[in-house]
């Protein structure tokens, strides 16, 4: 139902939103109806596969061009002696959110794994015996790799452009006045994205008119940002990304074999089409990178925390300055008197991080959550005790107020369902036959940006609508809780209204990221529909023909495809003879979504996770047997997905603590472990029992709609509550993630 | 040289000119004849997104010659629905919220066919979760794919016996 008179505010969504819907485009996806990026086949396409070093630094020196070139089927090989020129090189950082990328601009080796050469042919076989013909030489100079190898920095930012540290408080007279004093060292590894559909682009030229399909997290960024590497007027690229499978951060940037394929499909004036195979994900389209924080807790004699500092020593590329901005998760979740929060860089010859699902808050948290619990044991306190006693009223880090905050809630049920009441407090006090069992919690929390969006509504003259946008759906279900939002914006049956998203010709609907997309798309979608029928509104309350008319001041609601007067509701009109009396075909409205002004309160999802884990007490392994979580994020438009999205999350919490972490061998700069069988991420049968609550939220400060984000939340919380029950099971302190067997025996 | 390679694809015998031996019965699906709905994740065996039926094993066809299936009957995601009739794993697959993204779920819903048909499994959902372990799921819509699978199954025992 959209109240047409007043939509400042919080508004009260009518019958779609809210409600357990199954994807729209479910159907789709059961039948492999649902096209990916490589799912496309134009007519005479091309296939490319890049050629990518097998060192860490240095040169190359030599690659065997003629070779793969005589083999039957390649039809050329790009290197950077031939490649086409760019405007603008991809190691200008054309846009806050650009990564310095490598589309063969020199010779120059920066990471292993990086792409030194693309090569195209017939067939995919071709290509990749082409690739595999080049035989590349080197010049290669010593990797410096890993938290230890690399050279030591000062970021002047952190993550995207803020500011790498913060102080609150007088730290050192609140740690001089403190009862205990507690320091964390911990570790986390790098980590990488691996979405399942491996990153791809089709590109296809018509004169100067170039589409693309590829999978992108940020559609009309990556048109301006295609458009101006390629020199390419916007308006003559369209870039198709209907579904996307997984993003988790990767698919929000540019990578340069998407630049080259693009070059390469103009040069030979055929389609070209490129997947990077799985091991070439672990280079040019980000990661989590390699963090050791440190913290330092003092605490009252009445156990609240007086001095919480975090620092954080990130891994950074040696080349871009993205840094994991971990010690911010200590900001707002717990109450001090001072806090001090910083960062340092490591420079390695590694491809550059970037956000990876919960960047920084999942990586500060885990460590943060080991930090508390370790201190709220030697105090003597119940782990939720203590963290109830140093609930956070405020933000520590703004003062500000919440705008909302069911957390003490969240903390409640989860501990019911979970029966937390019966836990012993000293580890080591539980089995399960011959292993050793455990039980941990951690907070989750996670922030509510909101970004930029637009959107456009068009009711039709048989009442149904179509909405536009240019929004990303990469798992979270974008596509039904969009719509639904929509359509509740139009006050129509979900079923009337047509969804048109996933490419770039739409109103840009700015990034699926920072778990904003609901909040932002959705805003603007919902205004969109509000302000067609607003108009819509008018020309029924201007008409002496209308039943509606003349009720001005009373206003009008619409719902189900009609407007009712607010103070009679037997006087309605539908959409369809409102639009045919007024002689329209179409009625036509705007929305736009984005944060007014400077915010006035502390914005945050909250959650409690509580986990039960089981461990050999011989082989030290670890599985978790149980797992809850409930979760406070505002209004939830679609609990059937919003529940999936945050059980996504927590078991990357199992992974985060118990199995993914990529390996260098720090003599070649080489990962060990490229690929799904090394680099381990949860399987069905590590996910045991786990149940993701959510409590109710109402938040009129947050925006209009009062939607939160849950996308990244689950991640938060689910690591640390991991790892403490680990400790409680053994009585050991992970000291890095992820927890590895023979660190418990 | 090109050689002919017989397979039946979804109740269709089809000969289909192979020319590059190189060529994984994966690829021929997706690029030789335009079957696109069985997915690459890896290319390795290590994902299960290429999951497809061979005379009705489940298999990984990214490790699969294509030429050495000559004669093959091959079920793929695109042979399961009769018209507009999901079969009962896709059905349930919805019905769970079995999966976010949707790149793994072919491979998933193929995976979950075979072991439904196994009879290893059954209702006990350790049994399916074990089961269905050859499947990676980046969204980790585990729960979901657990719960279709177990549903799905009772949908199954129920039609066999009506
Ligand atoms: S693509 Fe075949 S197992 Fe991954
Ligand atoms: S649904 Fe995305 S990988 Fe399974």
């Amino acid at each position: 139902m959209a109240d047409v008179m007043n939509i400042q505010g919080h508004v009260r969504l009518g019958s779609n939103a809210g409600q357990s819907m199954t994807r729209r485009d479910g159907v789709l996806k059961v039948t492999g109806r649902a096209t990916y990026a490589a799912d496309n086949r134009p007519e005479g396409v091309l296939h490319a596969v890049t050629a990518t070093a097998g060192i860490a630094r240095g040169r190359v020196t030599h690659l065997d061009t003629a070779a793969a070139e005589a083999h039957p089927g390649v039809v050329k090989v790009y290197t950077p002696a031939n490649r086409p020129d760019l405007a603008v090189s991809p190691d200008e950082k054309i846009h806050g959110f650009a990564w310095r990328t490598e589309a063969l601009q020199d010779d120059t080796v920066r990471y292993a794994g990086q792409p030194i050469a693309l090569v195209v042919a017939e067939t995919l076989e071709a290509a990749t015996e082409g690739s595999h013909l080049l035989a590349p030489r080197y010049d290669a100079d010593t990797p410096r790799i890993g938290l230890d190898g690399g050279v030591p920095f000062q970021p002047e930012t952190i993550s995207i452009g803020r500011p790498p540290s913060l102080e609150v408080g007088d730290i050192d007279a609140a740690r001089t006045g403190a009862a205990r004093h507690f320091e964390t060292v911990i570790e986390t590894p790098a980590q990488y994205h691996n979405a399942l559909e491996p990153h791809a682009i089709t590109a296809q030229w018509t004169g100067d008119r170039l589409e693309i399909d590829t999978p992108n997290q940020a559609i009309g960024l990556a048109k301006q940002s295609f458009a101006a590497y390629l020199g390419v007027n916007p308006a003559h690229i369209l870039i198709r990304s209907p579904f996307l499978g997984g993003g988790f951060g990767s698919k929000a940037i540019l990578f340069g074999a998407q630049l080259l394929v693009a070059l390469a499909a103009k040069d030979l004036d055929r389609p070209i089409k490129l997947a990077l195979r799985r091991d070439q994900m672990y280079g040019p389209v980000g990661h989590r990178p390699a963090t050791r924080q440190t913290l330092k807790l003092d605490v009252d004699t009445r156990g609240h925390i007086a001095a919480l500092e975090h620092h954080t020593i990130a891994v950074a590329s040696s080349f871009d300055d993205f840094i994991e901005n971990a010690s911010n998760a200590s900001h707002s979740v717990y109450a001090t008197t001072a806090l001090r929060t910083t960062h340092a860089g490591i420079r390695a010859d590694t491809g550059t991080p970037g956000p990876m699902r919960a960047p920084g808050e999942a990586t500060g948290s885990a460590a943060l959550e080991v930090a508390i619990d370790d201190a709220a044991y030697a105090l003597g306190f119940d782990p939720l005790e203590f963290r109830l006693r140093n609930y956070a009223e405020t933000d520590p880090a703004t003062g500000m107020q919440f705008s909302s905050k069911a957390l003490r809630e969240c903390y409640a049920q989860a501990a019911e369902a979970f029966g937390w009441q019966d836990r012993p407090l000293e580890p080591g006090s539980m089995k399960q036959g011959r292993l050793l069992k455990g039980w941990g919690m951690g907070t989750a929390q996670f922030p509510c940006p909101m970004f930029q969006a637009a959107a456009h509504a068009t009711l039709r003259a048989d009442g149904s609508a179509v909405v536009e946008t240019s929004a990303a759906d990469m798992g979270q279900g974008a596509w039904t809780s969009l719509a639904q939002i929509a359509a509740d914006g139009l006050g129509i049956d979900i079923d009337r209204l047509e969804f048109r998203s996933g490419q770039s010709n739409l109103p840009d609907a700015g990034v699926a990221g920072g778990s904003g997309h609901t909040a932002t798309a959705g805003t603007a979608l919902f205004n969109a529909g509000a302000d067609t029928i607003r108009q819509l509104a008018e020309l029924a309350l201007n008409d002496p023909a209308s039943p509606l008319f003349g009720a001005d001041n009373a206003g009008v609601t619409a719902r189900g495809g009609r407007l009712y007067r607010n103070d009679d509701d037997t006087r309605s009109e539908a959409y369809e003879d409102i639009l045919a009396r007024a002689g329209l075909d179409l009625l036509r409205g705007e929305g736009k979504g984005a944060r007014e002004g400077e915010p006035e309160r502390a914005m945050f999802s909250h959650g409690g996770v509580f986990a039960e884990v089981l461990v050999d007490p011989d082989l030290g392994q670890v599985r978790v047997s149980r797992l809850i979580g409930a979760f406070a994020a505002g209004r939830i438009v679609n609990p059937h997905l919003a529940r999936s999205q945050l059980l996504g999350g927590m078991i990357w919490g199992i992974g985060f603590a118990l199995q993914e972490e990529a390996i260098h061998d720090v003599r070649t700069g080489r990962f060990t472990n490229a690929d799904l069988a090394g680099y381990h991420i949860p399987v069905n049968a590590d996910v045991p029992m786990i149940e993701a609550l959510t409590v109710h939220e109402d938040d009129p400060f947050v925006n209009s709609l009062g939607i939160k984000g849950v996308g990244e939340l689950g991640v938060t919380g689910t690591v640390g509550a991991i790892a403490n029950a680990v400790w409680h099971a053994t009585g050991i302190r992970p000291k890095r993630f992820p927890i590895h067997p023979e660190s418990l025996i | 040289m090109t050689q002919i390679l017989n397979l039946t694809i979804n109740g269709t015998s089809q000969d289909i000119p192979i020319d590059d031996p190189r060529a994984t019965l994966l690829d021929v699906l997706r690029e030789r004849i335009g079957l696109t709905g069985t997915k690459k994740g890896c290319d390795r065996g290590q994902c299960g997104a290429c999951t497809v039926l061979i005379d009705g094993r489940r298999i990984n066809s990214c490790l699969a010659l294509a030429l050495s299936y000559d004669g093959a009957e091959i079920t793929t995601v695109e042979g399961l629905a009769q018209g507009e009739l999901l079969h009962p794993v896709q059905a349930a697959f919805i019905e769970a919220d079995g999966f976010q993204c949707g790149y793994c779920t072919p491979g998933q819903i193929m995976s979950a066919v075979a072991l439904i048909a196994e009879g290893e499994a059954g209702l006990d959902p350790e049994r399916v979760r074990e089961g269905m372990s050859g499947n990676l799921c980046r969204c980790a819509a585990y729960a979901g794919i657990t719960e279709a699978v177990l549903k799905a199954t009772r949908a199954m025992n129920r039609e066999d016996a009506a």
